[in-house]
Order: structure tokens, then C-alpha cells, then sequence
């Protein structure tokens, strides 16, 4: 059994088990699934500098930062009691355009040949992780929701404004990953 | 009274450009917050296992070489709503008692801007926040500045909310 858990999980088994987060939630608490919304409650708790948008009570929110520092937990206890240390596998087109940028290294989930510590002084990493980090906070916040809240507690209560959301993420990933990041991953 | 009130303008606060907010009139004590943290845990464990949180996967997902997101994302879709359904049919309430309620989210432009500004970092960092999360989890632990940023790009989205098109 723990030999199958260890392997990588298939889309119809992960994908159910994540969408069952939504009624699990609403039973236990009437709370409407999303992980974008911790980033503000940190900001509310840390530096809420006298704007409006921070200054709510966060203790109520506390239960979201609970759950946030949960799924850390969950990439722990994953990583330890159910490593898997064969090649992540991946499709051979992408092999191939990436090993152009030089990134050829499939031992972990986050690509070790672009984030790394002594890469973050890199104008790539930079762009990468600083960058990308900013565009995420920013834009899930200015969206109302990430992929969580939009794609699936939006869409799960059919609200066609997660839709409009869900498509724009989409769309800009899309541009991202095709038309500009073969330039960032260059630098 | 003047309690009620404030309540209510610090629940408008907190409801602005978001999904999970939900007044509960139930005070609890902090712990009856740990089941957020087991369902947490759990989560996590799904997002590292079927490689939710690989950057790699992104990459397959905005390039149309593997089905395995669209699959993931598709299928929590439908299980989200069959739940939403039967919880609204069946007038399914919460372990506490309280009745459930979903608030209604309403369209603004931000959804358009700010929904192809995350598409952006979405595919450069491979990680929405969630993973963001997990990923740190799983050692990466330069991905706390990428976190680190992510706090302070809605800290500035908050500085200068008033002044963006919605």
C-alpha cells in the first residue's frame, strides 16, 4: 500500500480528493475554500500601515493561515514518509526546449537549476522568483482569487465571474509560458 | 448594538476582492481552528503527490503537453459542484449547526487585469499560492522569497487599490 502512495498520483485520484476540500470546508465551518487570501490576512497581521484594505480583524481569518500552514506541512510529511526517488517524468518536447536554457536536472518538483539560493543573484532568478512571486500576490489579490477560490470554489457555486477569472489566468499563462518566458529563461 | 455594526464594517473589509470569507455569528475556542490545519495537511500531501506543485507540470499545462492539470482541475471542478449541489438541495449544515451560505461574487474589471497578471507569475514561478506553500515544504526552501514576494505584491495591491481600475 505505502509502495503505491509513493508513486506519483494519478490526475482522477488527486483531482477528486482536492475538489472534496470544498464541501469539507463548508461542513466544518461554513468556509468558503481559497488560499490567495492568507497572503492578505499576513499582510493585515504584519504591516497593515493604516490601509484600508488591511485593516480588518485577521483573528477571524485565523482558520485560513491555519490551513495554509497545513498544505506546508503536507509538502513535509510527502517529501519524508512518501518520497518518491525516481526521475520526475516529463514530457520529451519540453525536455528538449528546456535543455536549450541549460535546465536538465529532474530530481525535484521545483526545477533545482533555476531556483536555487545562489541563483536568486541572477537577473533569471530574480525575474523568477522575486518577479514571479510579486506578479502572483498582486495579481491573485487584484483577480479576487487564485486558481483555489476562482477555479474551484467559483466555478464549484457557478459563479460566472470566477469563469471570467479562470479564463484570464489561463490566458496569461499561456502568453507567459510561450511568448515571454523563453526570453527570461535566457537571461 | 454598536458592536453589530462594527462587525459588519470590518466583515465588508474583509469581503472585499475576496472568495473565503464567511461571517460566522459561532465564537469558538482557537482550537476548534486545528481541523483546518488536518484538512491542510492533507491537502498538501495530494498537491506534492500528484505533482500539483511541479513546475515542470505548469509548463506541460501552458504548452497543451499533458492532460494531467486540466484533469486534476477538471475533476475537483465537477466533485466542487456535485457538493455545492446536494449541500444546497439537502439544506446541508455544518457540523456546528449553522446553515451554509456561499457569498455571491460580484464581476469587476479587476478579474480580467488582475486574473492575466497572476496567469503571468502563475507560469514563471509554476506555483499558485497553494503550492507555494507545499513547494517550501518539500525543502525548496528558496521559494520563501518567492513567497516573500507574493506577500508584498498584494500588500502593494492593497496600497494602491483605490487608485485601479475595477
Amino acid at each position: 500500500m505505502i509502495e503505491i502512495l509513493k508513486q506519483p498520483w494519478p490526475w482522477y485520484v488527486a483531482g477528486p480528493l482536492i475538489g472534496l476540500t470544498v464541501p469539507v470546508l463548508l461542513i466544518l465551518g461554513n468556509k468558503s475554500f481559497g488560499i490567495s487570501s492568507s497572503l492578505r490576512h499576513v499582510c493585515a497581521a504584519c504591516m497593515p500601515a493604516n490601509i484600508p484594505f488591511f485593516k480588518y480583524d485577521w483573528k477571524k481569518e485565523v482558520w485560513n493561515l491555519l490551513f495554509v500552514a497545513g498544505i506546508l506541512l503536507g509538502g513535509v510529511i510527502a517529501v519524508n514518509l512518501l518520497f518518491n526517488p525516481a526521475r520526475i517524468e516529463v514530457h520529451p518536447g519540453l525536455v528538449k526546449e528546456l535543455a536549450v536554457y541549460g535546465i536538465t536536472d529532474y530530481s525535484n518538483l521545483v526545477p533545482v537549476d533555476i531556483m536555487n539560493w545562489q541563483s536568486l543573484f541572477t537577473a533569471r532568478g530574480l525575474v523568477m522568483m522575486v518577479g514571479g512571486g510579486f506578479l502572483v500576490g498582486f495579481g491573485t489579490r487584484y483577480a479576487g482569487g487564485c486558481t483555489s477560490g476562482h477555479a474551484i470554489m467559483g466555478l464549484s457555486s457557478l459563479q460566472w465571474p470566477s469563469l471570467v477569472a479562470t479564463i484570464c489566468f489561463m490566458i496569461g499563462g499561456f502568453t507567459m509560458a510561450n511568448f515571454i518566458l523563453p526570453f527570461i529563461l535566457s537571461l | 448594538m454598536q458592536q453589530n455594526i462594527d462587525a459588519g464594517a470590518d466583515l465588508q473589509v474583509r469581503e472585499q476582492d475576496a472568495i473565503c470569507v464567511n461571517e460566522s455569528r459561532l465564537q469558538h475556542k482557537w482550537y476548534h481552528n486545528i481541523k483546518y490545519l488536518i484538512v491542510g495537511i492533507l491537502f498538501g500531501i495530494v498537491f506534492v503527490k500528484a505533482e500539483i506543485i511541479s513546475w515542470f507540470r505548469i509548463q506541460e499545462m501552458f504548452r497543451l503537453q499533458s492532460f494531467h492539470m486540466y484533469g486534476v482541475i477538471g475533476s475537483a471542478v465537477v466533485v466542487g459542484m456535485i457538493s455545492v449541489w446536494l449541500i444546497r438541495k439537502y439544506n446541508i449544515k455544518t457540523i456546528y449547526g449553522e446553515s451554509i451560505s456561499i457569498s455571491p461574487k460580484k464581476f469587476n474589471k479587476g478579474q480580467v487585469y488582475g486574473g492575466l497578471i497572476f496567469g503571468f507569475g502563475w507560469a514563471i514561478t509554476g506555483a499558485c499560492p497553494g503550492p507555494l506553500f507545499a513547494q517550501i515544504g518539500t525543502g525548496a526552501t528558496v521559494v520563501t522569497i518567492t513567497l516573500l514576494s507574493a506577500i508584498a505584491g498584494t500588500w502593494v495591491y492593497g496600497y494602491f487599490r483605490e487608485k485601479l481600475p475595477h
